[in-house]
C-alpha cells in the first residue's frame, strides 16, 4: 500500500470525527505553540541583554580600586593601593594592547539650571571616555584635552538631564550648577537607554575627571580607569598587561593578591547570557510538559480508534492487509495529527509572539531552531506515542478482529 | 513460490485445495474444545462446495482456516501446491490477498467508503498501479450488475447491493477461490436467490466457490455438499438436483423490494 493513499486515508480517518481530532490536536498545538513562543521570549531577552551590553563597548576593561568591588573594607585597608592618575597613564604608556584608556571620578549632587534642579551623579572622565563607550555627541562637542589639563569647569549632559534641565530650550553654552559650582554645558550625548542592570545610562553629566576630582569630590585618587583594548581578541591580553603593571606599580608581592580588580564585558556577558540561557530552557521546559501532555491525548485517541475499529482492521486484514500495512495506517493517523497539530502550532506560537512584543513590549526572537526543533518534537510524539497503538492493531488476530462486535 | 496451474486445460480436474486429518484444539482456560477432529477433503479447480451443518459442528472453524484466516493445530492444508500451514502471518496475508476472496455474513464493508473504494481495497495491498486499481474495480462491479453505482456509499445501498459490492471485491484480485461465509443470512429469500444466481455465474466462469450455510434451500445452488457434524464430515456428496438461480427467481413472487432498490 503506498504512502499517498495511506495518507489520504488518514485524512480521511480523521475527517469522519472532525471534532475529535481537533481536540486531539488542541494539546500538541497548545504545547508546539507554546514552546515557539516561550522560546522567542527567552531569546528576545537573550538578544536584548546582548544587545545592552554591547552598548557599554564589548571590548571594554574595567580597573576598580580594592581587591574586591564588593569588600569595600578591603579596599579602603591601605591608603597605597588606590588608582591614580599615574597609574592611568603608566598604562597608557606602557599597555601595548591598550588602545583607549580614561581615568575615572566620580560625584554625586543636586544641578541646577535656572529655576529647574535635577539630582544625579557626575563621572569625571577623560576625552577618550566616548572613544571606549562608543557614544556619539548629539548636539554641541566633548571636552577637549586642555579642559582636562586645565581641570576646566565644563560638562556634556546625558539625554535624560538635559530632556529635565533644559526641556525647551538647548543646553549648549548654558550654565549649570553642581553643588554650587557653574559649569559650562559643552554638549548632550546621543540616547543611550537602559543596561543590563536596567539603569538609565543618559541620567548621567560627564565632566573631565580633574574638574571632578578638584572641584567635587575633593578625593585624590580614581573611582576607575576604563580602558578598550585594540580589539576583541586582544581583551585577555591587555587584561593581563594590566595586571603585571599595576601589581609592580603598587608592589604587591607574588603571594598578596591584587589590590585592584580588572572586569571585562565579556565576562558580564557571559555571565547575563548564562541566566537568560537558565530562562529560556526553564520557559521551554514548563511548555514541552504541554507537548507531553498532548502527545499523550494523541496516544488515548488512537487507542480508542484501534477499538472503535477494529471491525475495520479484522475487514483489512482478511482482504490482505499485512501486519505492517496496519501499522503503517495507523501510525500515519497519528503523525498526521501530530504533524498538523505541529504546523498550526507553530503558526500560532509565531502569531502569539509577535503579540507578545507589541502588547508586552518584551522583545521576541522566533528562530527558525525553534521551529525546527517544534516540528521535530512533534514528528517524534507522533511517532512515539502512535506506535503503541499502532501496534496494538498490527497484532491483532484477523479472526478475532472480524468477530469484533 | 507457487505453480501457476491456470494454464491447464478445463476438463482435467485440477486439485486445488488438499486437506488431511485437520485438527483444530482451542484452548479455552483450562478446557480444551476440539472444533475439528480430523477433516481430510479435496476441493478440485471450479467447483461449487456448501458447507453445511449445525452450528457447533465445526464448519466456521473449518472454513477461517480454509480462508488462511487461522492456522490449523494439526494436519495440513495444500492450496494450490503451497503448504498453508508452514506459512508466517505476512505471507498468509499476501494469501489472503491473491488467493482467497471473502464474502461474509454482514457484508464487511468499509461505511463511509464508495463502492468502488470499497472494491479497490484488496488492490491496494498489492502491486497495482492507481489506474488500472480504478479499472479492475469498474470492471469488477459491472460483472456483480452494480456499474452505475459505483459512487454511492454503503449506507445508500440495500442489503443485496452491499453483499453484491462485498462480492465484487472478493473478485477483484482474480483469487482462485471464493469462500463466502452464510452470504445470504441477512438477506431475504428474493436477494439471496439473485446473490446466489451471482455465485452460480461466476461458477460458470470457472470460479471455485466455497459457501457456507445452514440453509438447505441456499445449499440446494452448490454442486456438492459437505455436512460438518462435531468436527467431522459426516457426508461429502454431489449434489444431483442442483437448482439454477435464474429459474427460480422466476417462480417467485415480485415484493417490494426490487422497487425501492430502483428508487435508492
Amino acid at each position: 500500500m503506498k504512502i499517498l493513499n495511506i495518507l489520504l486515508s488518514a485524512f480521511r480517518a480523521l475527517q469522519r470525527n472532525k471534532m475529535r481530532s481537533f481536540l486531539t490536536m488542541l494539546g500538541i498545538i497548545i504545547g508546539v505553540g507554546a514552546v515557539i513562543a516561550m522560546l522567542a521570549i527567552g531569546q528576545g531577552a537573550e538578544y536584548s541583554v546582548k544587545e545592552q551590553i554591547a552598548s557599554l563597548g564589548t571590548n571594554v576593561l574595567m580597573v576598580y580600586p580594592g581587591a574586591q568591588q564588593q569588600a569595600g573594607v578591603r579596599s579602603a585597608a591601605g591608603g597605597a593601593t588606590t588608582l591614580t592618575e599615574d597609574d592611568a597613564l603608566a598604562i597608557s604608556k606602557e599597555c601595548p594592547a591598550v588602545q583607549y584608556i580614561s581615568p575615572g571620578s566620580m560625584a554625586g549632587g543636586q544641578i541646577i539650571a535656572g529655576n529647574l534642579n535635577w539630582s544625579t551623579g557626575i563621572s569625571g572622565v577623560g576625552t577618550d571616555y566616548l572613544e571606549i563607550r562608543q557614544w556619539p555627541v548629539e548636539y554641541g562637542e566633548f571636552f577637549t584635552d586642555l579642559d582636562v589639563k586645565a581641570a576646566a569647569k565644563v560638562c556634556i549632559l546625558g539625554k535624560t538631564v538635559a530632556d529635565n534641565l533644559f526641556p525647551e530650550s538647548s543646553p549648549v553654552d548654558q550654565t549649570v550648577r553642581i553643588r554650587s559650582v557653574p559649569f559650562k554645558v559643552v554638549g548632550v550625548l546621543t540616547k543611550k537607554g537602559q543596561n543590563a542592570m536596567g539603569q538609565d545610562q543618559d541620567d548621567v553629566i560627564l565632566a573631565p575627571y580633574t574638574t571632578v576630582i578638584r572641584r567635587l569630590s575633593h578625593w585624590p585618587n580614581l573611582r576607575f580607569i576604563l580602558v578598550s583594548a585594540t580589539s576583541l581578541k586582544d581583551i585577555s591580553a591587555a587584561q593581563k598587561q594590566i595586571s603585571d603593571l599595576l601589581r609592580m606599580r603598587h608592589k604587591i608581592q607574588p603571594y598578596d593578591s591584587d589590590d585592584f580588580t580588572i572586569r571585562n564585558q565579556t565576562d558580564l556577558a557571559a555571565t547575563a547570557t548564562a541566566t537568560t540561557d537558565i530562562l529560556t530552557i526553564l520557559l521551554a521546559s514548563i511548555a514541552s510538559v504541554s507537548l507531553l501532555v498532548g502527545g499523550i491525548g494523541i496516544m488515548n485517541i488512537m487507542l480508542v480508534s484501534v477499538t472503535e475499529r477494529t471491525r475495520e482492521i479484522g475487514i483489512r486484514m482478511s482482504i490482505g492487509a499485512r501486519s505492517r500495512d496496519i501499522l503503517l495506517q495507523f501510525l500515519i493517523e497519528a503523525l498526521v495529527l501530530s504533524l498538523l497539530g505541529g504546523i498550526i502550532g507553530i503558526i500560532l506560537g509565531v502569531a502569539g509572539s509577535s503579540v507578545i512584543s507589541s502588547i508586552a513590549k518584551w522583545p521576541t526572537i522566533v528562530t527558525a531552531f525553534s521551529v525546527i526543533l517544534s516540528f521535530g518534537f512533534s514528528i517524534a510524539i507522533g511517532i512515539f506515542f502512535g506506535y503503541y497503538p499502532a501496534r496494538k492493531a498490527a497484532m491483532l488476530n484477523p479472526i478475532d478482529a472480524l468477530r469484533y462486535e | 513460490m507457487i505453480a501457476d496451474i491456470h494454464t491447464a486445460p478445463k476438463d482435467i480436474k485440477v486439485t486445488l485445495i488438499q486437506i488431511e486429518h485437520l485438527v483444530k484444539i482451542y484452548q479455552l482456560g483450562e478446557v480444551d474444545v476440539h472444533a475439528l477432529r480430523g477433516v481430510s477433503v479435496n476441493v478440485s479447480k471450479g467447483e461449487f462446495v456448501a458447507i453445511m451443518g449445525a452450528s457447533g459442528s465445526g464448519k466456521s472453524t473449518f472454513m477461517n482456516i480454509l480462508g488462511c484466516l487461522d492456522k490449523p493445530t494439526k494436519g495440513s492444508y495444500i492450496l494450490e501446491g503451497t503448504d498453508v500451514g508452514k506459512l508466517s502471518r505476512d505471507e498468509l496475508a499476501a494469501i489472503r490477498n491473491k488467493k482467497i476472496g471473502f464474502v461474509f455474513q454482514g457484508f464487511n464493508l468499509l461505511s463511509r467508503t464508495s463502492a468502488l473504494e470499497n472494491v479497490e481495497l484488496p488492490l491496494f495491498y498489492g502491486p497495482t498501479s492507481t489506474k488500472a486499481r480504478k479499472a479492475k474495480g469498474i470492471e469488477a462491479l459491472e460483472r456483480v450488475g452494480l456499474g452505475d453505482r459505483i459512487h454511492h456509499y454503503p449506507n445508500q445501498l440495500s442489503g443485496g447491493q452491499q453483499q453484491r459490492v462485498a462480492i465484487a471485491r472478493a473478485l477483484v484480485n482474480d483469487p482462485s477461490i471464493i469462500l463466502a461465509d452464510e452470504p445470504t443470512g441477512n438477506l431475504d429469500s428474493r436477494t439471496s436467490v439473485e446473490v446466489m444466481g451471482i455465485f452460480q455465474e461466476l461458477n460458470n466462469h470457472g470460479i471455485t466457490v466455497i459457501l457456507v450455510t445452514h440453509e438447505p434451500d441456499i445449499a440446494d445452488f452448490a454442486k456438492r455438499h459437505i455436512v460438518f457434524r462435531d468436527g467431522k464430515i459426516k457426508t461429502d456428496k454431489i449434489n444431483n438436483r442442483t437448482k439454477v438461480a435464474s429459474e427460480v427467481i422466476k417462480e417467485l413472487p415480485l415484493i417490494d423490494d426490487d422497487e425501492e432498490e430502483a428508487a435508492a
